[in-house]
């Protein structure tokens, strides 16, 4: 079997003397999608910034495409092909929707699929409706969307999303879910992080799971739904 | 009538140099966070690298010109140069450190201008072609003013149309929204930082180079203008560039007819214009609430510590400083003399920054107010010295107080803003009011009483007024007032849910403050037997500002050691070279890079690596 598409080990990382993640691990298969689970706190947003380089970290092994991230910035990890949608979305105000778009554009690579504007639109109906409109006035779900989008207009292999299904309506949900669906089928692989095992075990293959930023259980999503026992000890509030 | 329209056209033609500049400041501020100080050198060598420009080539239209844009892209280059020298290092400082590290480019640049072009004024030829006026109902006025009212809608279009109808102004405003998201989009914020700090320096170079065919270059354009600009910037909202825009018409007009009504202060009207605009319109006329997030405290707020000995320690040293005389001749008493006052000008400082977390970059008015407060008391009404130095801490308080209310509305760079701008009207008081202040020519024969004249009764008198006041102070610093201070530096929201009114408590450290140096003004106008100027000017306030941060902000020993050095390092060292600017302003900017927590905080740090190595 060949490498994965992202190799973590022994990932540590600070918020100035705090230190939040002690030994992470876990890998991305190319096409997979991958559930980062844990509670509140766990951890899980830190891990998605720390392969992002958006906080100080160090690790054993840190390997996306083949490439050592671990001495690279953010920037540039984006440019390999590594895609971030925030957790806050923090969608540029300012800016309509087809300039957030436009920030996000970057050349197509080979091996991953290539987005424009307009197919964009097509996956997200709703934003085609308002590509004059600006962040500021938009919903929660449609400014959702948006982050996705514009993230896929860097044409990125790996998607590492943060909680997307964290405070929309339950049909934003399912639409995100279809979404996430969508762009497995079209070869993207995802590392997400997630607290609802619902949306979890609907999208994704694998899970991770993570307490005190500390790994504590991995297998397959129907492992993961089977054993009451882990779920009870990591998951359940 | 006519007479009217004329002066309101020559303030459109001040209006648009004034945008030029601001528009570049105000872009820099926008996406870095960064209040340049040293944008207007880059007006200043703009226009010096215009002259020499427009000496040799602008006997055309196309060699004028052509000569214009080669100094602002030449202003654009050095501006790159300064992001990715010194910018890029200041991104996550404090804003003390970039309003300093800037300020040392400024002086380092004065140095470098005069070596480069000499110190006389220079005058440079008229644009070709645009030599004469025309009538304006049958007023003359000068066509090149008339190019100028154009150029500067022409270029707030073609800002508008680089920020909104290309990719590059759209990264811009990304990065200028959210920096880190841009950066995880891919986007390199260092190389779009350059970009931005190449566009803004070029605009400031062009302003500056435009100047060359209506008044002289000289050394003192630098800091005229970035004064000025700075008030556009903020009376029309920091990052805006319509608000620059705005703002920069309003005050060429104010500038304009100011000058018919109110000829002595029109450089107090545009100070007053902008507190009055930022007390109805606190972000400025287009500027919008959000703003500024506060920059990384973290250098600040290291807790202090009473320390065990202190009280017998500071006896102790005071107990040597006082048998000083009886070993030391005269020169060194005055020097000692100097450090004392300057040693409580620096610890008053460092109440407002260190304790309240208010950086302000005025502090040189109150200072210069207990000064000229003292001077005037002898001067005009005869008073003796116990007198005169009593009323000095009593007008700077009076200053302080009523600038305070003011400037504790706002914290962060507005803070820092709204306390220079007070320092300039006060510097324009002394220094355009002649009747009373005598203007440049300062006042002199201020002298202590008989009893206090000798070198030794002086410093002896010095020592105990600073020694007691930095008592006060200090005992101020450990008690409930200066834990509510520091309180409101830390959480102001949190400070305030537990009942501390941090507002007044910040209006009453800036009074505090201000009569402690005014008391040292006062001391220093006596010492020296005159007053100028320059006492209230912004040099003198860097000054202070350089002396608490060669201390060190976390320690309250800190300002009286960064006193001594810096007093001993002006006096001795760089009276030793003409190039004393260059040798400060290198000062400082070695300082804001590589002794970020000053002297103090740099040796403790020492001791403290050299304990755990031995443990």
């Amino acid at each position: 079997m060949s490498e994965p598409l992202l190799t973590i080990d022994g990932l540590q990382a600070w918020y100035g003397r705090a230190h939040i993640l002690d030994g992470i691990a876990l890998t991305v298969g190319r096409g997979e999608v991958v559930a980062l689970m844990g509670r509140n706190g766990a951890g899980k947003t830190t891990t998605l910034k720390a392969i992002m380089g958006l906080v100080e970290r160090r690790a054993a092994t840190l390997r996306f495409d083949g490439r050592d991230l671990s001495a690279l910035p953010a920037h540039r990890i984006a440019r390999l092909g590594v895609g971030y949608v925030p957790e806050d979305r923090r969608i540029f105000a300012d800016l309509t929707v087809e300039e957030n778009l436009e920030v996000g554009r970057q050349p197509p690579r080979p091996g991953a699929p290539a987005w424009t504007p307009e197919k964009l639109f097509a996956l997200f109906p709703n934003l085609a409706e308002m590509r004059g409109r600006r962040g500021t006035r938009m919903s929660g779900g449609e400014q959702q969307m948006l982050t996705l989008a514009r993230t896929l207009m860097g044409n990125p292999s790996l998607l590492l999303l943060d909680e997307p299904s964290e405070g929309l309506a339950p049909l934003i949900v399912r639409q995100m879910a279809e979404a996430v669906r969508r762009l497995k089928a079209e070869g993207l692989s995802v590392l997400l992080s997630e607290q609802s095992l619902s949306f979890a075990s609907a999208v994704a293959d694998r899970a991770c799971v993570i307490e005190t930023g500390r790994p504590r259980w991995t297998g397959t999503m129907t492992g993961l739904m089977a054993d009451d026992g882990v779920r009870a000890a990591y998951l359940a509030v | 009538m006519s007479f009217l329209l004329v002066q309101a056209l020559s303030g459109l033609a001040t209006a648009a140099t004034l945008f030029l500049v601001s528009s570049g400041l105000t872009i820099v501020f926008g996406v870095t966070r960064i209040v340049n100080f040293a944008h207007g050198s880059f007006y200043m060598v703009g226009a010096y690298a215009g002259w020499s420009l427009i000496e040799r080539f602008g006997g055309t239209p196309a060699g004028f010109w052509g000569s214009v844009t080669a100094a602002a892209l030449a202003m654009g280059v050095l501006g790159a140069a300064m992001e990715i020298g010194l910018l890029r290092r200041l991104y996550r400082s404090p804003e003390l450190f970039q309003l300093l590290g800037t300020f040392g480019v400024v002086l380092v640049v004065q140095d470098l201008t005069a070596w480069a072009w000499g110190p006389e004024d220079l005058l440079g030829r008229r644009a070709p072609g645009l030599k004469g006026s025309i009538d304006i109902l049958d007023q003359p006025f000068p066509l090149y003013d008339l190019v100028l009212i154009g150029l500067g809608p022409l270029v707030l279009g073609l800002l508008w149309l680089l920020f909104n109808r290309t990719r590059w102004g759209t990264l811009v405003r990304a990065a200028t929204q959210d920096r880190e998201m841009a950066s995880a989009l891919g986007v390199d914020p260092a190389r779009l930082f350059t970009g931005v700090l190449f566009l803004g320096c070029a605009l400031a170079g062009l302003g500056g180079a435009l100047q060359v065919p209506r008044e002289a270059v000289t050394l003192q354009m630098d800091m005229a203008i970035v004064v000025e600009a700075f008030v556009v910037v903020v009376v029309g909202g920091m990052g805006s560039l319509a608000g620059a825009f705005l703002a920069s018409l309003l005050i060429g007009q104010l500038q304009a007819f100011g000058i018919l009504v109110f000829p002595q202060i029109t450089l107090v009207l545009v100070f007053l214009f902008m507190a009055v605009v930022l007390v109805l319109r606190p972000h400025g006329l287009l500027g919008r609430a959000e703003e500024v997030p506060p920059t990384a405290p973290a250098t600040v707020t290291v807790p202090l510590s009473t320390g065990g000995h202190t009280g017998s320690w500071a006896l102790a040293l005071l107990a040597l400083l006082a048998a000083v005389p009886l070993v030391a001749g005269d020169y060194a008493l005055i020097l000692l003399t100097e450090v004392v006052i300057l040693a409580l000008f620096a610890a008053s400082l460092h109440l407002l920054i260190g304790l309240g977390g208010l950086v302000s970059f005025g502090h040189a008015a109150w200072f210069g107010l207990g000064a000229y407060g003292s001077a005037l008391l002898v001067k005009h009404m005869g008073a003796p010295m116990p007198l005169a130095l009593a009323g000095a801490p009593v007008l700077a308080g009076l200053g302080a107080l009523v600038a305070g209310w003011f400037c504790v509305r706002r914290s962060g760079l507005y803070f820092a803003m709204l306390t220079l701008a007070f320092a300039q009207i006060a510097w324009s008081i002394a220094f355009q009011w002649y009747a009373v202040t005598g203007g440049d020519n300062g006042i002199l024969g201020v002298w202590p009483s008989s009893w206090a004249a000798g070198k030794a009764a002086y410093y002896w008198l010095t020592l105990a007024l600073c020694g007691g006041t930095l008592w006060l102070l200090r005992r101020a610093a450990f008690a409930p007032f200066g834990y509510a201070l520091r309180a409101g530096r830390d959480s102001g929201l949190r400070a305030e849910s537990v009942g501390i009114d941090v507002r007044r408590f910040q209006w009453m450290a800036f009074v505090l403050a201000g009569s402690a140096a005014g008391l040292a003004g006062g001391l220093y106008a006596f010492a020296k037997g005159s007053v100028f100027p320059t006492l209230l000017a912004v040099p003198q306030s860097v000054d202070a500002l350089v002396m608490v941060l060669m201390g060190g902000i976390q320690t309250v020993a800190g300002p009286l050691a960064g006193a001594v050095v810096f007093h001993l390092l002006k006096s001795e060292v760089m009276s030793l070279t003409d190039w004393w600017r260059l040798v400060l302003g290198l000062i400082i900017v070695a300082l804001v890079l590589v002794f970020p927590r000053g002297i103090v905080g740099f040796l403790s740090g020492l001791r403290s690596s050299f304990v755990r190595r031995r443990a």
